[in-house]
């Protein structure tokens, strides 16, 4: 990646080099290098269609699930190539979690939400299960709000609690890395609000990776931006310098709404 | 509305104070050239106006903040302006402070100017036009030769404060007068000032590098 495209991380998780992805023959994202600092928050930012997403899925293989989808190129984590055959998938998506845009809830108890990574891996000691419940709902600001009914269902939940019921049970196998598409996207301003909060919050303990259309949450949010345009990544650099005075005429017309 | 169209509306505005300004420091400088009272008074009774204008300014740019949340260069506009409007309004505050001086001396026994009037007041004329060129035009060439210029004004300033002191020593009757001048050349050198501030901030605005105190 040439410097004028972009700034050096130091102690980057994930390393894309050179990644092109591909949806039968139509080339959704062209030669992208990016490296993705540590325990930090990136905003992947872009018009619709610029592969955002796309990229964002490349990170645990969840285009593993599309057919006709072909990957080129390298995604390191923490040094060791994902795409490779050996690479257990399972185990990269429980080290590399993943935030929706729409809240998906399993029609389960609240406590059974968060635990279901736990229980599919076979963990069956009750006090590390509840253990795990009470620190991932507490990481995710939402103990106080449930913990007297973490037997209910969580479809009675609020959109809001729902959604961070999602990152509790994405953060409660301890993932390195967690990715967010449009994590707020479907939330009111308040509950918003907390969802940005948490997302700082989670920083100290995890590195995060979000795709939003919300300009102003980007700038929120994150410590590092990447904009993408047409599946070309245009410009990566530190958020509040990105904000300011962005390098490429691009990425201004983009960020200050005049497209076109 | 679009942000496009607020920005472009309060560039106008902007424009329209610019133009005022200049008018009301030109024609103090006049006023004092002549020792012309009905002049003197036109710059004082002008100020109401550009008072309200920079208010209206300030108005507009704290709503385009509310209202859109403006980032990049949009952002550094809006920033620049709200302190470019500022330094607008205290140079016509200064060129009111000129003609009331003017208006002081009218009433005192004639003395000569003590200092080169014409060439300092030309320079802060150079300085106005160029800080404000820099900004319609958003040239940070221009801009930088208005810094550029700061320093030849101070030292005018420097040597008026001189030569008034010996004038004092030579003619202590005429010390309210000269006393006058001596602050008249102050305003300018403050005019001066102000110009170098609205460079300053066009060169932010163009350049996003804030270079206040590296001159």
């Amino acid at each position: 990646m040439s410097e004028k495209h972009s700034v050096t991380v130091t102690d980057p998780i994930v390393q894309v080099k050179d990644l092109a992805f591909y949806y039968g023959t139509s080339k959704a994202l062209h030669n992208i290098s990016l490296d993705f600092p540590r325990n930090q928050v990136t905003a992947l930012i872009g018009p619709s269609g610029c592969g955002k997403s796309t990229l964002l899925r490349c990170l645990n293989r969840m285009n593993d699930l599309v057919d006709s989808a072909r990957v080129e190129g390298s995604i390191l984590l923490d040094g060791t190539e994902i795409n490779t055959q050996s690479m257990d998938v399972i185990e990269l998506r429980r080290r590399v979690g993943m935030v929706f845009q729409k809240s998906n809830p399993f029609p389960k108890t609240i406590y059974e939400n968060v635990i279901y990574g736990l229980r599919i891996a076979g963990v069956r000691d009750k006090t590390v299960l509840d253990e795990t419940v009470e620190r991932s709902l507490r990481n995710a600001a939402l103990w106080d709000e449930v913990k007297d009914r973490l037997h209910q269902s969580a479809l009675g939940m609020s959109g809001g609690q729902m959604q961070r019921l999602c990152i509790a049970r994405a953060i409660a196998v301890n993932p390195e890395v967690v990715l967010m598409d449009e994590p707020c996207s479907a939330l009111d301003p308040k509950s918003t609000a907390r969802v940005e909060e948490l997302i700082s919050e989670l920083r100290e303990k995890y590195t995060i990776i979000i795709v939003t259309h919300n300009m102003q949450q980007a700038a929120r949010v994150s410590d590092y931006t990447a904009f993408l345009f047409e599946g070309v990544m245009v410009e990566f650099g530190v958020t509040e310098a990105l904000f300011v005075k962005p390098r490429h005429k691009q990425t201004e017309d983009y960020i200050t709404g005049r497209f076109g | 509305m679009h942000i496009a169209r607020e920005i472009e509306n309060l560039k106008k505005r902007v424009l329209t104070l610019s133009a005022m300004v200049e008018e009301s420091f030109d024609r103090s400088v006049q006023a004092l050239n002549r020792m012309d009272g009905t002049l003197a008074h036109q710059v004082i009774d002008a100020d109401v106006q550009v008072d309200q204008f920079e208010v209206d300014i300030e108005e507009e740019c704290l709503k385009v903040l509310a209202l859109h949340q403006p980032v990049a260069n949009d952002l550094r506009f809006i920033v620049s302006i709200l302190k470019i409007n500022n330094d607008l309004e205290r140079i016509a505050d200064l060129a009111v402070n000129i003609a009331e001086r003017v208006l002081d001396l009218q009433k005192m026994e004639r003395a000569p100017i003590p200092f080169d009037f014409a060439t300092m007041s030309g320079k802060v004329h150079d300085m106005v036009k160029k800080s404000l060129d820099s900004l319609v035009t958003l040239d940070p060439k221009l801009a930088r030769e208005v810094i550029s210029l700061d320093d030849d004004v101070d030292q005018l300033h420097h040597q008026t404060y001189k030569l008034v002191i010996d004038q004092i020593k030579q003619h202590p009757d005429r010390i309210e007068a000269l006393i006058c001048y001596l602050v008249i050349s102050r305003y300018l050198e403050r005019i001066a000032d102000q110009t170098t501030n609205i460079a300053e901030d066009t060169l932010y605005l163009v350049e996003g590098k804030i270079v206040r105190h590296q001159f």
